[in-house]
């Protein structure tokens, strides 16, 4: 799933290099934190959080296997 | 697929340096000056150098296609796409199984992977600055969009008709615009109902009232 958030990241910034997703895990979910270079922060966000609502479809939808919730934290 | 900007003396040299870097011919970028080149005065005083920023033409079609197979296989899914493009659409219909995760609840899936898809792929014409190559790629699972947009249509036409034998409105549940249009459009030429959207996305829903 990390892998996931990752390449869709990638695909949106200018800044691939500077992408970066980490996985933590918890009892009852999984928390997957997004980080971005700072003037990449509205790509993976958009306006009024519509890309990073997206992206979170996205992830859930592959996650539903997964008997955890999964989260994706946008981090600056 | 990243661009580069250089620096010379002329906007040849940089272009040469450039396609060098990129390795890549003249025909398969995109040029934008970012600063002209001037000799300053008797050639010492105020000489600037030109700047210019190169971009690799973009296949829309190939960069959809591999971006979407990426996607599918992480998310573990084992898909054929039937492609269908041309110069303003691509449109791609995944075939395979089990793809009940990639429509989601009401196409919510479908739809967000098809606003990333939009997004990823339009991202070097934004850069470029022309809109008007602006390319709209359509995402579908065996034909789900074709289906609910005919059961939203018999929908539509069995509600106006409870509207206009009973008088009272009908609320629809929340929908996104394309499928609110579908319904406007469905009933446009009806003489004895009209129809109207309340509420403010995503709770946006059609409503059809007696006139």
């Amino acid at each position: 799933m990390e892998e996931l958030v990752k390449v869709i990241a990638n695909a949106l910034v200018d800044n691939p290099e500077a992408v970066q997703v980490s996985r933590q895990e918890e009892e009852d979910k999984i928390i997957i934190e997004l980080r971005v270079a700072p003037e990449d922060m509205g790509k993976v966000i958009g306006k009024q959080g519509r890309i990073a609502r997206a992206i979170r479809t996205v992830v859930r939808a592959s996650a539903t296997r997964e008997q955890k919730k999964v989260i994706v934290d946008i981090v600056d | 697929m990243n661009s580069v900007e250089i620096s010379a003396r002329t906007v040849e040299e940089a272009l040469e340096i450039a396609l060098q870097k990129l390795n890549l011919t003249e025909e398969e970028v995109k040029i934008k000056i970012l600063e002209e080149p001037s000799k300053g005065f008797l050639g010492i005083l105020g000489q600037k150098m030109a700047k210019i920023k190169v971009t690799p033409n973009i296949d829309p079609l190939a960069l959809t296609k591999e971006f979407l197979e990426e996607i599918t296989q992480l998310m573990g899914l084992n898909v054929d796409m039937e492609v269908l493009a041309d110069n303003e659409y691509i449109k791609i219909n995944f075939v395979g199984k089990k793809l009940g995760i990639l429509i989601g609840r009401r196409g919510d899936t479908l739809d967000a992977l098809q606003y990333l898809t939009n997004l990823v792929v339009n991202k070097y014409n934004y850069q470029s600055g022309s809109n008007s190559e602006r390319i709209k790629i359509i995402l579908d699972v065996e034909g789900y969009r074709q289906r609910r947009e005919e059961t939203l249509t018999k929908l539509a036409y069995k509600m106006a008709k409870k509207v206009q034998q009973t008088g009272r409105k009908v609320v629809f549940e929340p929908m996104n615009p394309q499928e609110r249009r579908i319904i406007h459009t469905a009933l446009q030429d009806e003489e004895f109902v009209q129809t109207i959207s309340e509420g403010v996305d995503p709770f946006r829903r059609v409503i059809i009232k007696k006139v």
